[in-house]
């Protein structure tokens, strides 16, 4: 595009939104502010100890070994053991894997399920939206931790009890956002130009309003994901999460916490990584939201 | 003129939208955009609907295609009256039409490449895609270079971008073109361009044209008739010639007496038209013009003036139409 294009065009190129899909360019863009490099560096240490954990951890993370209980560091075990002698750094390592799964199983299904809802809602019959709208508004409404607990009492506790608590909660904020932005453009010359050439409901709704629609809401899912690994180890942390001999940052904190007095280190091997996700995912969403913002990105960069 | 059935007519066509608070048990009153508008096209021929902002030209535009759902009238399309206004109804007319947006640039998906949207109503009609040639052919007669066709919408200039749209409107060849202030925003040589353009897809493919436009020169310069709108009624219509040689309407003659001329020499004695043009909340009683007219009578504040017929088609809504000798009288006494 940029052959001999003269400046003027090349940039007021760059800051159309029409480059979503560039995605190397945004990538750099993420990279070259300090945030987004330090973001990127998280994200990707935890995305790939997620993905290669069963070859770094050392010991199976459910391995219980009563010989060797609450021992201290050492070289045979990175982060000593807790309190059942299973091996800490093993489990902290095969916990990314559990945080990294329930956050983007969760997050696919909530946007998979919040896309057709959000737009149907914004581009559908009044009543429609208007009862989509307080379906939405009573699920949000719902304290988190109360309809945790009776989903657990009714489901039983469990990686994918976890999963649907984490995607009801969700789900909603997600909708939403897509409905206020499938009106706005709805209203827009180029989705009554569609109209006026006969296009059916499927062209306008996936050709031409979901790709205008979804890059904010990569952008909120993105910093959603820091609260969703929260949520997880929160919810594993009160024992209403995945069961407690699987590998979690939340199970690991909260047998942490039984044995602090004796020694603090299987909370700060839980709660480290917990810290280090969050501000990762945190930092690289943000830097990803300038960089994809057309207007922040002229102001701050020359 | 053989007259060969209008590819399009609307026959008293009303359009009004609920306004003010939408309270529960509130009622709202309906604001009338457009009141008994009836104008028809013939194949082949360029109608120019002409009138300040406000006017209801636009409206009509989407109207005559359901993008605004008319609350009373007809449409026919070949003759052929439209059962209602439903979707399935307007899904006809928008076969055989094509609507060309004053802002043509917003108009095109800021995400898709121009040859793809292009090539899109093809698609759409189930003609599938378009090879690359055919693409560059179509292109081309539109005007616009083959290079443009990878382009992004807001890399186009506004002449590429009407130029674009036209090319649009072309891929499936439409017996209408509703082209809404087709020069808006271009230099007066792309003007120029852009209306040949049109006159050529007419001699090529008897497309019919609807223009809306406030620019008289334009309507002047291509159209075979020309309507003149106000407050979303007609006020008068007929063929270009005779409008320009003797406008019947106080109100057309103000418009044609308020286009510039270029000679410094001329001075206007006194404003062609008093003050400006009433609120559609607020509409005027009687003829809605009375206000602003300069031979209104108190007959004029009372009697809303019925639709009167001439030669050749002109018809004229006005109590003292001039040249006539109650208009003569009116202008005298006014």
């Amino acid at each position: 595009m940029a052959l001999a294009a003269p400046d003027i065009t090349t940039r007021a190129a760059s800051a159309e939104p029409g480059r979503i899909f560039r995605i190397t360019s945004t990538l750099r863009q993420v990279v070259s502010t300090p945030l987004g490099t330090i973001g990127c560096a998280l994200v990707a240490l935890i995305v790939l100890t997620a993905l290669f954990a069963p070859w770094i951890a050392p010991y199976s993370p459910t391995a219980i070994s009563v010989k060797e209980r609450l021992a201290d560091p050492s070289w045979s075990h990175l982060l000593g053991t807790d309190q059942l002698g299973r091996d800490l750094f093993s489990r902290v390592i095969l916990g990314t894997r559990t945080a990294m799964t329930v956050a983007l199983v969760s997050l696919a299904v909530a946007l998979a399920a919040a896309l057709p809802l959000g737009l149907i809602a914004g581009y559908g019959p009044r009543w429609l939206d208007a009862g989509l709208i307080l379906v939405f508004d009573s699920l949000s409404s719902l304290p988190m931790i109360m309809f945790a607990l009776a989903t657990v009492v009714l489901l039983g506790a469990g990686l994918s009890t976890v999963i649907l608590v984490i995607v009801i909660y969700s789900v909603p904020s997600y909708a939403r956002l897509i409905r206020t932005q499938t009106l706005s453009i709805k209203a827009r010359d180029f989705i009554k130009a569609e109209q006026a050439m006969n296009a059916g409901l499927g062209r306008i709704l996936f050709v031409h309003l979901l790709p205008n629609v979804i890059g904010p809401l990569l952008i909120l899912a993105c910093l959603d994901l820091s609260t969703i690994i929260t949520l997880e180890a929160g919810l594993s942390f009160l024992g209403l999460g995945v069961k407690p001999q699987i590998p979690s940052w939340g199970n690991i904190l909260s047998d942490g916490f039984a044995v602090i007095r004796t020694t603090p280190l299987p909370v700060i091997a839980g709660g480290l990584p917990l810290i280090l996700a969050t501000i990762g995912f945190t930092f690289f969403g943000e830097a990803l939201r300038d960089a994809l913002d057309p207007k922040l990105a002229r102001e701050s960069r020359p | 003129m053989t007259l060969k059935n209008p590819v399009i007519s609307a026959d008293h066509l009303t359009v009004s939208v609920p306004e003010g608070p939408h309270y529960f048990f509130q009622p709202t009153y309906k604001l009338d955009i457009l009141i008994d508008v009836s104008i028809a096209v013939r194949p082949g021929e360029i109608v120019s609907i002409v009138g300040e902002s406000g006017s209801g030209k636009t409206t009509f535009g989407r109207a005559l295609i359901g993008l605004m759902r008319p609350s009373g009238g007809q449409i026919s399309l070949d003759g052929v009256a439209l059962p209602d206004f439903s979707k399935g109804s307007f899904r006809k007319v928008r076969r055989e039409a094509a609507l060309l947006f004053q802002d043509p640039a917003s108009s095109f998906n800021p995400r898709q490449r121009i040859g793809a949207m292009i090539a899109e109503p093809r698609r759409i009609a189930g003609q599938g895609g378009m090879r690359r040639n055919d693409l560059q052919d179509l292109a081309a007669t539109a005007g616009l270079g083959s290079s443009l066709l990878s382009r992004f919408p807001h890399a186009l200039s506004g002449g590429q971008a009407r130029r674009a749209a036209v090319a649009r409107a072309l891929s499936v060849v439409p017996r209408l073109i509703i082209a809404d202030e087709p020069t808006a925003g271009l230099d007066v040589s792309v003007q120029g361009g852009v209306l040949n353009l049109f006159l050529d897809i007419r001699d090529r493919h008897d497309t019919a044209f609807l223009l809306i436009t406030h620019n008289l020169a334009v309507a002047r310069h291509v159209s075979d008739r020309i309507v003149i709108m106000y407050l979303g009624r007609v006020l008068e219509s007929g063929p270009t010639a005779e409008i320009f040689r003797a406008p019947r309407h106080p109100y057309t003659r103000a418009l044609l007496d308020s286009e510039p001329v270029p000679d410094p020499k001329r001075r206007r004695a006194e404003p062609p038209v008093i003050g400006e043009v009433p609120s559609l909340m607020n509409r005027p009683s009687g003829c809605e013009f009375h206000q602003r007219c300069r031979i209104a009578r108190d007959r004029c504040r009372i009697e809303a003036p019925a639709e009167t017929p001439f030669a050749d088609g002109h018809t004229v809504r006005c109590h003292f139409p001039l040249d006539t000798p109650a208009g003569v009288c009116a202008m005298a006494a006014g």
